[in-house]
């Protein structure tokens, strides 16, 4: 087939500027080959080079004495001592999962685990946050049904457990849902593997299953604005394989313990030219493939489209070449290719060669230095109007509308739609809180949380990226762990609007003072821009996963209480209405500003309840809905009424920031209440675990028919 | 006691399983889908859950023709004691060690849920633990577990005691709510519930343990 001629139409259809173009001249000083181009727009995309945002991804935290390996690899790595270290990541696959629900989100959770064993750690758990349009939206059902059974299909067979989540609607999703998927894996602290290639001449080693058409160009498509041609887009969506990557997982770890690897690199997004110009680059090596070698599932491949597939399941290894008996015989054990492909070599250049013929012949470092890195004008967002007056409303009903939204009901039918007890480690599941995960083998225990309130981020991008770690912090600290460090996965529009790239720096800001203060470092991460349908723009959802560790399961704070149990209230109530749940729910308003957060009472709270686990029978954080929902919630759970004394409506759905419920017998709330005194921080009681109702003040409902309308709503709603 | 756990590419509770014959004091050897023999002297084998071949066709239906689930299906015919849990259950049923098949849920999606199983007979090795009537917390995990044999074989499942557990709430569709059958030796066991998922205090409950140390005492005495 010959190659088509490289003309401005054929430039701008790969995502390619005009001046981004030029810069491809200056380099080579020639017109690029079909090849090249397809590479060159592979690796200037947004989606791989991050040109719009890494100048303000650089000022994150991102270092701590906790913190093995930070962003830049696969996956961040952190210790768990005991020579133990987690790996984790979170990374987005919202575009993909908008055309093709079931196998682009299946393919979301098999790049997130590949991004994970790559590193060397076996995957342990899974979360996904979801972001869908409104529920009433024709295409959110289908939306919703695809790609929860895509996560489940994928996690579930793939054999991990998938313990926590998110999931939300908002009109602003309705042309652009976001399916951000997590990964956690454990692994020996000393036996980390890495990207970098080392030894010029050393054999470059394909690996897993074989290359098709699937996903070609799909990073340059997820670096676009969708608009009314999406349906073409269709075939730029790769087709998952759940056995596969269970066996290149196995295979791979087994590779690993031969000592055959001396750099590793998952083959993702735009397949096998980042995952071979990432190990050359790390390595300043270059790197030579000889494409006839490629193992193929299609006839008559080009380079262009081998060099551009997505096709998952895939690696690419630098192998030590003594070891290569041992290591085809591993791969032949689990029935997976094993091809040698290329080597390194000393020069700087990124060398496709197929059948003799030179397909492409560029100077390897140059595709990520010389990469475009934009300084994007940016406005700040404009002060929130203050919040106009809210009614008092029957607290009960304020409960009921929250809990009957699929926002806010119980989330069982799509997270039973997952696997969340394979490896037989699961201490606590989906449902409430963060899952928490025994480190197998060992009395340590890991709790995984994925948060962010994006209404917070575009009414006060600061202290909306504030409270996304904030939240994050709480949901640890609520079941006694330590938090560790984090994941960001960062989803906005476009970029080259002003007001959205005001939106990303503002957000950066404020997560990053976050997880300074708070010691939550983000080892790993993943933007995601371009979310916008016909020009409209999705909330800023700047997602965090964060993981924290308990050194035994004593020190597990519970989620079950007992009737006549104290409700104790910590942190400061101003009873902030302004862009919360009840408003958005009850009023169908979004105004006011964001709570604001106090990072120094996060802190002080978040040691508080840390320091007082021991007296402290159950406990959740207070985010959306306030303290009403908080209550119920925790009642719900354990199937005891509660009965708070305040009924006033910005006491109970206040959205305040730095506060937890606790549950606990009079003695030990005494005793809390002496500690919290020393220790400067607020608490009072509000009320008392008991009986079989649900009552706020004067207003009263049986907790067996809240519980079933909470319990029920979601599938009533879109099941 | 000796107890085999087979690994085929796919499995993925396999290891789970090998915990809970061992905390139970079995002496257990990982075996491999290619491995055309079983070891020497094993009392039992365990078929664990996944997705054995991916089970993008029917559940189990290439595992039963692996090279090691002959060795299985001789192990069974000699009197020896199989242990097939989710997969490990639909391919006992693919392989004709047990009757009937496992369809897709009813309600077509995937479901993890813990659920009552209700102890149908303690007449085995496997169920001697509990007492008849006794109703256990466990979990489930799959996509096909919805059990179904034909009307002449459910009345001989009822007729030799042969069905082990029966969900209190049919979370699947299951005939008769069936959720595990024994051999009509009743020396096999295959069930969709994961009883190695509620063997220890730090995960899922305790209620599967049982199933293990009946196992460890009972097969002495077989």
């Amino acid at each position: 087939m010959q190659d088509p001629e490289i003309t401005p139409e054929l430039i701008a259809s790969h995502g390619l500027k005009p001046d981004e173009y030029e810069r491809i001249l200056d380099i080579i000083g020639r017109e690029p080959t079909f090849t090249e181009l397809g590479i060159f727009s592979a690796m200037w995309n947004e989606h791989c080079s991050y040109k719009s945002s890494k100048k303000w991804l650089r000022t994150l935290p991102t270092t701590g004495p906790q913190v093995i390996c930070g962003p830049g690899e696969n996956a961040g790595v952190v210790d768990i001592g005991d020579n133990q270290a987690v790996v984790f990541k979170m990374e987005s696959h919202n575009h993909p999962s908008y055309i093709e629900p079931y196998q682009g989100a299946a393919t979301g959770v098999g790049g997130i685990l590949r991004d994970v064993f790559t590193m060397g750690a076996r995957p342990i758990a899974a979360m996904n946050s979801l972001s869908f349009g409104e529920v009433d939206h024709p295409k959110t059902k289908q939306l919703v049904h695809g790609v929860v059974e895509g996560v489940g299909g994928y996690g579930n067979s793939f054999g991990v457990p998938t313990v926590g989540g998110e999931v939300r609607f908002h009109p602003a999703y309705n042309g652009n849902c976001l399916v951000n998927a997590f990964a956690a894996g454990l692994a020996d602290a000393d036996k980390i593997f890495y990207s970098a290639a080392s030894g010029v001449g050393m054999p470059v080693v394909y690996l897993g299953a074989k290359t098709g058409r699937d996903g070609v160009g799909g990073a340059t498509m997820a670096s676009a604005e969708f608009d009314d041609t999406i349906e073409e887009k269709r075939p730029t969506v790769q087709v998952g394989d759940p056995f596969t990557e269970k066996r290149l997982m196995e295979a791979t770890l087994e590779l690993m313990k031969t000592g055959a690897v001396i750099s590793i690199q998952d083959m993702g997004a735009a397949g096998l030219t980042c995952s071979a110009v990432e190990m050359g680059d790390k390595g300043e090596l270059g790197v030579r493939l000889d494409l006839e070698k490629v193992p193929c599932r299609e006839e008559a491949m080009t380079a262009y489209e081998m060099m551009l597939s997505e096709s998952q399941e895939r690696m690419l290894m630098v192998l030590r070449p003594e070891k290569e008996a041992e290591a085809r015989a591993v791969f032949d054990k689990w029935d997976l290719d094993f091809a040698i492909v290329g080597e390194t070599i000393a020069e700087d250049r990124f060398l496709i060669m197929m059948n003799n013929e030179t397909k492409a012949d560029l100077p390897l470092s140059k595709l990520s230095s010389e990469a475009p890195e934009y300084d994007r004008p940016w406005v700040e967002t404009p002060a929130a109007e203050p919040l106009a007056d809210v009614p008092q409303i029957d607290p009960i009903d304020g409960l009921r509308a929250l809990i009957s939204s699929p926002n806010y009901a119980a989330k069982q039918w799509v997270y039973e739609q997952y696997d969340s007890t394979v490896m037989a480690d699961s201490a606590r599941g989906p449902g409430f809180g963060p899952g928490i995960l025994r480190v197998h083998g060992t009395e340590k225990l890991l709790a995984f949380t994925s948060d962010v309130t994006p209404r917070y981020v575009k009414a006060n991008p600061v202290e909306g990226g504030k409270q996304a770690v904030a939240e994050a912090y709480r949901n640890l600290t609520a079941v006694g762990a330590t938090p560790l460090a984090s994941t960001d996965n960062l989803n906005f529009g476009n970029p080259e609007k002003p007001e959205i790239m005001g939106q990303f720096v503002g957000a950066i800001q404020g997560i990053g003072a976050a997880v300074g203060a708070l010691d939550m470092p983000i080892v790993s991460g993943n933007v995601s821009l371009y979310n916008e349908t016909d020009g409209q723009g999705i909330l800023p959802t700047p997602t965090i996963g964060a993981v924290g560790l308990i050194a035994t399961g004593d020190d597990v704070i519970g989620s079950q209480v007992r009737d006549g149990h104290v409700a104790l209230l910590v942190g400061e109530t101003d009873g902030h209405l302004g862009q919360s749940a009840l408003l958005a729910e009850v009023f169908n308003r979004e105004d006011g500003d964001a709570p604001a957060v106090d990072l120094e009472a996060e802190k002080r709270n978040g040691d508080f309840i840390r320091n007082n686990r021991a007296l402290i029978t159950a406990c959740t954080d207070l985010s959306d809905g306030g303290l009403a929902l908080a209550a119920f919630e925790l009642a719900e759970g354990s199937g005891v009424g509660v009965h708070l004394d305040d009924g006033n409506t910005p006491f109970l759905f206040g959205e305040d920031q730095a506060r937890y419920l606790i549950a606990c017998n009079f003695d030990q709330a005494e005793a809390l209440m002496i500690a919290a005194g020393q220790a400067g921080v607020p608490i009072t009681t509000v009320g008392r675990f008991t009986g079989d109702t649900v009552r706020f003040d004067g207003s009263e409902a049986p907790l067996e028919e809240l519980s079933a309308l909470y319990r029920g709503s979601f599938e009533a709603t879109l099941g | 006691m000796k107890a085999a756990v087979v690994t085929f590419p796919g499995s993925n509770a396999d290891r789970d399983l090998a915990v809970s014959f061992r905390d139970a004091g079995f002496d257990v050897t990982m075996v491999w889908h290619k491995d055309a023999a079983l070891p020497e002297g094993v009392d039992i084998v365990g078929i664990p859950g996944g997705f054995s071949f991916g089970d993008y066709l029917r559940c189990g239906a290439i595992a039963a023709q692996s090279p090691i689930t002959r060795a299985v299906k001789e192990h069974a015919d000699r009197g020896g004691y199989v242990l097939g849990v989710c997969n490990g259950f639909q391919v006992l049923t693919e392989t004709g060690l047990l009757p009937g098949a496992l369809l897709r849920n009813s309600g077509l999606k995937f479901i993890c849920r813990t659920v009552g199983l209700k102890v149908e007979t303690s007449a085995s090795v496997f169920t001697e633990g509990y007492n008849a009537g006794d109703v256990i917390d466990i979990p489930i995990a799959h996509h096909d577990g919805n059990y179904f044999a034909d009307a002449e074989t459910l009345e001989q499942l009822k007729a030799e005691d042969r069905i082990a557990f029966t969900y209190t709430d049919n979370p699947n569709g299951s005939l008769g709510d069936i959720a595990g059958i024994l051999s009509a030796n009743r020396r096999v066991l295959g069930m969709m519930p994961h009883p190695e998922r509620a063997a220890d205090t730090g995960h899922g409950g305790t209620d599967g343990a049982a199933l293990f140390r009946a196992l460890a005492g009972g097969l002495t005495l077989a």
